[in-house]
């Protein structure tokens, strides 16, 4: 096999290898026991506040509520969707077990942008999105490496 | 990664399997895919004018700008390239007018007037602007299916009407704004339809694929199929195939991107193309799927003020500011590697989006295709949400479909899409600089903006 080749496919392999090690290696759980209660206020077509961030192991208390028409809150990856009518407030509590970023949204159809009304609840370390900008790095340094020492010179 | 295969010589191209070669010769082939997606797309006109004004429940919104979208920009343009346009409905009935004929091939000349497309329109300029006119409504678009409809039907009427004043798909070629960033991105795609033998063209004296026979039509998309060599423009309607008498014309598999190293056939519009897209996926992340409310409330223009503040803003950034990025780092780049016309260079670099802006359009898409996806089992029952229950889904409610699945999927999209807008730079270097060394270096800002844009992605999904 020609020499070129041969350095090809190990500078892929090797990149292969931090991909996976980038993206699977366990890191520390870093665990807080803390309280937080957050009041949230829905209206046609935003959440108030938009973002929300809490420790990993948190315990989180949000009171929501609506300032138009009736809303629901449907948090992505705690299976909590809660209905939420005007002048009547609900709370929910739950455990932040998991870090990253989950998006609540809407889950009663409240007009025309509703399945665009988004807000962010942000667990920190938020691991997945420093996984994500490491793999980022590694994609460019990786086709640099093979570009620069891969390509045919000729 | 780095060298594509070499063309095989012609005379080793492959014919295309018989069975292949027989359905696509066929005259039905195409009208009968067509009629399907006539059918589906007359419903969604009709449901946008006469359902539910609720979006989420109109098969006018769901199944055009989701199940359609996600159809589209996930698998059909990646995958097959112009494909859709082989099925697409909004030609039709012009064309079919034109033709005086669905299936049979019609004898004599296209009723039309005949005119001669200007030519200064003949580029991808108005598909340009038309995709950033319909884009600064998209809010309203996307989410009232009466607008919706109506900006279906008047794509219709814009067909027609040009199919009566001009010979063959003026509109397709020239003015369809999804054509336009379909035939863009349809390069990426490993599909691709091209002569075995370009001397037998050259020695056939009679053209029939350009001025068409008794088997079919000329080319359609006004292109010598003969001198083909990227997909931006074949619309794959497959009349070539039919009127070749030598059996010249094939479609094969090919590397992913091939065509985005054809340098004589570069251009400013299309690399406009390129920023308008990339920058509209950006706009749209944001946005749409952000958590800024006021930002969709400009959109969807709750103020005239507003919403022309949101409009000015998104043809800046997408005509001005992503574009003088660019220009900034092709001549960082000409500057460390040696003089070189910065035009080309700027407009070569700018196919780099090509790859990056079809995998942020793929992440954005999935993130609303995932989460909304379930709403098309109840419209599929109930198309006018005037409660009916034709297949027993109705009542399916609205379940997102592993939402905490999306942003790895999104990261590995991009992540590709990174790698091969940077492998492509360096490539498209290389045309212009001949030792390694100074290709290298010249496309070094670029691969740092790529990688720039790649990273305010990842910051909006998962930051």
């Amino acid at each position: 096999m020609p020499p070129l080749i041969v350095k090809r496919r190990l500078i892929l392999l090797c990149a292969l290898l931090v991909f996976v090690a980038v993206w699977f290696v366990p890191l520390p759980a870093l665990r807080a026991s803390g309280t937080h209660e957050f009041s949230l206020d829905m209206r046609q077509f935003e959440f108030t506040p938009g973002r929300i961030e809490v420790q990993q192991g948190d315990q989180v208390t949000i009171t929501l509520s609506s300032s138009d028409v009736v809303h629901g809150f449907y948090l992505d990856g705690y299976q909590i969707n809660q209905r939420v009518e005007p002048g009547i407030t609900r709370q929910i509590t739950f455990t932040a077990d998991q870090t990253g970023k989950f998006r609540y949204r809407c889950a009663v159809s409240c007009g025309a942008l509703h399945p665009f009304m988004i807000g962010e609840l942000v667990v920190n370390n938020n691991f997945p999105f420093w996984r994500a900008l490491t793999l980022l790095g590694v994609s460019l340094i990786s086709t640099l490496v093979y570009l620069y020492f891969g390509a045919n010179k000729a | 990664m780095i060298t594509l295969p070499r063309p095989a010589p012609p005379s080793a191209r492959p014919a295309m399997p018989a069975a292949l070669k027989t359905l696509l010769k066929a005259r039905w082939f195409q009208p009968a895919l067509q009629l399907i997606t006539l059918f589906g797309f007359t419903l969604a006109i009709l449901a946008g004018f006469f359902g539910t004004p609720a979006g989420s429940r109109n098969f006018g919104i769901v199944f055009v700008w989701i199940v359609w979208w996600a159809l589209l920009i996930i698998v059909l343009v990646p995958f097959f390239g112009r494909v859709w346009c082989t099925v697409c409905p909004l030609p039709a009935p012009g064309e079919w007018l034109q033709r005086r004929g669905i299936i049979r091939r019609t004898p004599g000349k296209l009723h039309t007037l005949g005119k001669r497309f200007p030519k200064r329109f003949k580029n991808m300029w108005l598909q340009n602007f038309g995709f950033l006119g319909i884009a600064s409504f998209s809010a309203i678009i996307l989410t009232r299916p009466h607008i919706s409809a109506g900006v279906l039907l008047a794509f219709v009427l814009a067909a027609l009407g040009l199919s009566l004043v001009y010979e063959k798909r003026v509109f397709c070629r020239y003015v369809c704004p999804v054509g336009g960033f379909i035939g863009l991105y349809a390069m990426m795609a490993p599909l691709e339809l091209r002569v075995r033998d370009c001397k037998t063209c050259l020695e056939h004296g009679a053209k029939d694929c350009v001025v068409g026979n008794d088997q079919g039509y000329g080319c359609p998309w006004m292109v010598y199929p003969g001198n083909l060599k990227r997909n931006t423009y074949c619309g794959l309607c497959f009349e070539c195939i039919k009127t070749c008498p030598k059996d010249n014309i094939t479609i094969r598999l090919r590397p992913f991107g091939s065509d985005l190293f054809v340098a004589q056939e570069r251009r400013l519009d299309e690399a406009y193309k390129a920023f308008i897209m990339l920058g509209c996926a950006l706009v749209y992340s944001t946005v749409l799927l952000g958590r800024w409310g006021w930002l969709k409330n400009w959109a969807n223009m709750d103020t005239l003020p507003h919403w022309l503040l949101y409009a000015a803003g998104l043809w800046l950034f997408n005509l001005v500011l992503l574009p003088g990025l660019f220009w900034g780092a092709a001549w960082i780049g000409r500057k460390l590697a040696g003089e070189m016309k910065i035009r080309d260079l700027f407009v070569a670099f700018a196919y780099t989006l090509v790859p990056l802006g079809l995998a942020a359009w793929i992440a954005f898409s999935l993130g609303f295709v995932f989460v909304n996806g379930s709403y098309a089992l109840s419209v599929l029952s109930d198309p006018f949400g005037w409660g009916w229950n034709l297949f027993g889904t109705a009542d399916a409610a609205w379940t997102p479909f592993a939402p905490q699945l999306l942003s790895f999927l999104q990261v590995g999209v991009l992540s590709v899409g990174l790698m091969f807008a940077v492998n492509t730079a360096y490539r498209s270097a290389r045309q212009f600089y001949a030792d390694h060394r100074g290709a290298f270096t010249a496309m070094l800002p670029v691969a740092g903006l790529l990688t720039l844009i790649t990273g305010v992605f990842m910051v909006l999904y998962l930051g």
